[in-house]
């Protein structure tokens, strides 16, 4: 999950990390009183989770508290790369005089943890990666070990930081290592990381990316979600505990596992080519189980989507016996009674799938029609979303 | 012979005593594993019967290994609990570690792997969140099926459970010398360039299916290992070709961000390297036909 820079602001104060004063404003009015409060020169900045906000102009600077309100009106209801702007945050002004750049972050392909910084700062960071790698500092940390005093002075090094600089420098890196482990972060990113007239380091805008698998351990995490950009039939899935993704396309799609679902998203979307190319409505992995509780509660979310055409349940039973999974569909249509308008499309194999199978061709239900390869389900799927 | 796993493996099942320990203890006892006991510290001195087994607990991995001999671990763990439990694997130097657990933290892999690779690797880490392995007719570490197909000479790595063992369900006329679920988390302890060499070394493997998925480079660095040291024929196939951007698909590790990661930039960088890939599972399977028929 990507949070806010306003949030991602709070969390850097809670570890002591320099910022400077700012509040959230969600309206002109609210700007200006927000300006008001902090006094001065004050710099407006647009909410959104996506790069390149100056030069959208989704960041100005304002003298005064009615000078605020009236950039504010220009940057309310931006839309910066398909993010609209419904916040703001309205930020203290700094007189800088250096900027600088730091992140650390997961690196997957090494399977550790790397720190980049620059001395140079106030660029584009990964037009800087390009064009000039050796001003950026790439230095791994080991994740059993983690970043004081010492491996934050190594970091400044590497990038070239004087010595006086370093000193100031390598304390705030330490902090911010700190946000990075002690919030299950993937990413911190401070751009910029500034020097001010009165010699004072500031992150100035920070970029955070929390694991979400670590939420069990951070139940505050949750207050950090923008639930007025979740898509509310993720939200309703979510409520569901189910693994689901709106997709934009006409046939609905349950399965086990989330490797063979994304593989049966791309089955549809080849024998949509053949059929007027509908696509995949979603994702949904419904796990192991499937139980008709399960298969009815992911119906339900799926049939609540006004594309669906038709629904196609693929399921290869290895942990899961079919014939659970049957009972599971014909529980689920059960439940949903006149719910359930649209064709489903189910193919079963694996274990117990003659049973499986002979449940399914039992209950003889209208909507629902068994295929045998998950090719030719995906045909039949695409054939009815068509229709 | 086969990979990491055989008749010599002798298994312990850290998280026995929880539900998802028990269940599948059941069922690789039932498929021939031998499964020797289980670790949980405040139950250690008990036993758990399963299916007529009675398994004792041991207080710890070390401890079990002493008195079993085991080699083997299969990690059922809860995410809460599970870096505890792998770190110790680890400190007692079992020789592998197969971790199912999902949900696992980032920080707990990275930490626990940075702690395997500070002690040499001496133990092979399997997952997190993955399916484990299964070598047929010789032994079964972990939750992929027993009843999909037998001993033959296709080896399998791949990034998703139900992937696998649909692949192996289309090839069960050929069968497998070992079956990997290497796990989708995003950062896992072997990964497909890992059993990639270990299938080259192995006399039984004839040829490879390689399955990945969207995220991360895997497939890319495992392109260009195959490229440089594999012989024996692969086949790939990589799931997502419609996933959205900055979207994660199921799995913690499965998402495109920036553009990077994309089902098709593994396609071409594994097509680039020589290697046939399929479109759909059943694709790949009658590629893998096709080039097993003319070895």
């Amino acid at each position: 999950m990507d949070l806010f820079e306003y949030q991602a602001r709070d969390m850097f104060e809670a570890y002591g990390v320099p910022v400077l004063a700012g509040i959230v404003a969600d309206s002109p009015a609210e700007v200006h009183a927000a300006a008001e409060n902090l006094g001065g020169t004050v710099v407006v900045k647009a909410q959104v989770k996506i790069g390149g906000r100056g030069k959208a102009g989704g960041a100005k600077v304002a003298h005064n508290a009615a000078d605020a309100e009236e950039v504010s009106k220009a940057i309310f209801g931006l839309d910066i790369k398909g993010h609209v702007v419904k916040r703001v945050m309205v930020a203290a002004g700094a007189k800088i005089a250096q900027e600088f750049y730091f992140s650390v972050l997961l690196d997957r392909a090494n399977r550790s943890f790397l720190s980049l910084a620059s001395f140079e700062g106030g660029v584009e960071i990964e037009i800087l990666a390009v064009e000039r790698p050796e001003a950026l500092a790439r230095i791994e940390v080991n994740p059993a070990e983690g970043v004081d005093l010492a491996k934050a002075t190594e970091i400044a090094m590497a990038a070239s930081f004087p010595a006086e600089l370093i000193e100031k420098i390598a304390p705030v890196i330490v902090k911010l290592y700190s946000v990075f482990t002690g919030e299950d972060a993937t990413l911190v990113e401070v751009n910029p990381l500034v020097l001010t007239e009165d010699g004072e380091i500031v992150a100035l805008d920070g970029k955070v990316t929390l694991d979400e698998n670590a939420g069990f351990r951070h139940p505050e995490h949750e207050a950090l979600v923008d639930t007025d950009a979740e898509d509310p039939l993720e939200a309703k899935a979510k409520k569901a505990n189910l693994n689901y993704v709106k997709l934009d396309g006409e046939v609905g799609i349950i399965g086990n596992g989330a490797g063979l679902v994304m593989s049966t998203l791309d089955v549809v979307s080849y024998a949509g080519e053949r059929h007027g190319g509908v696509r995949p409505a979603n994702f949904l992995d419904i796990g192991g189980g499937a139980s008709a509780e399960v298969m009815a509660a992911g119906l339900d979310v799926i049939l609540g989507d006004p594309q669906v055409k038709s629904v196609f349940v693929n399921v290869f039973g290895g942990i899961t016996a079919c014939d659970a999974v049957a009972n599971g569909i014909v529980g689920a249509l059960a439940v949903l009674g006149d719910a359930a308008t649209k064709p489903l499309v189910v193919r079963l194999d694996g274990n117990n799938v003659v049973e499986g199978r002979q449940i399914l061709k039992d209950a003889a239900h209208p909507l629902v029609t068994v295929v045998d390869t998950m090719d030719e389900a995906a045909d039949k799927a695409a054939e009815f979303a068509n229709a | 012979m086969s990979i990491f796993l055989d008749e010599t493996s002798i298994i312990i099942v850290q998280g026995l005593t929880g539900s998802e320990g028990t269940k599948h203890a059941g069922r690789m006892l039932a498929s021939g594993s031998k499964i020797v006991g289980g670790v949980n510290p405040r139950k250690a001195g008990t036993t758990v019967e399963i299916d007529g087994h009675s398994l004792p607990i041991f207080g710890s991995v070390a401890e079990a290994m002493i008195s079993t001999g085991a080699n083997v671990s299969v990690i059922f763990v809860p995410p809460a609990l599970a870096k505890g439990a792998v770190l110790e694997a680890i400190d007692a130097e079992i020789a592998l570690a197969i971790v199912i657990t999902e949900g696992i933290p980032i920080h707990d892999s990275a930490e626990f792997w940075a702690h395997a690779k500070s002690k040499g690797n001496t133990t092979r880490l399997i997952g997190p969140n993955c399916p484990g392995v299964i070598s047929p007719g010789k032994s079964n570490a972990g939750i992929i099926p027993s009843t999909i197909t037998e001993a033959g000479p296709i080896g399998l790595v791949s990034k998703s459970g139900t992937l696998t063992y649909q692949m192996m369900f289309e090839l069960r006329d050929l069968g497998f010398s070992t079956a990997i679920g290497i796990g989708g988390d995003p950062i896992i302890g072997t990964t497909h360039i890992d059993a990639l060499a270990a299938f080259e070394a192995d006399p039984q493997t004839r040829a490879i299916v390689m399955i990945g998925e969207i995220g991360g480079d895997a497939e890319e660095r495992a392109a260009e290992y195959i490229q440089a040291h594999v012989t024996k024929p692969v086949v790939a196939y990589v799931a997502g070709f419609t996933a959205p951007e900055g979207k994660t698909m199921g799995h913690a590790g499965a998402i495109v961000s920036d553009g990077a990661g994309t089902a098709q930039g593994k396609k071409e960088a594994l097509e680039a390297a020589g290697v046939r890939v399929g479109k759909t599972p059943s694709e790949t399977a009658a590629i893998m036909r096709e080039v097993f028929a003319a070895l």
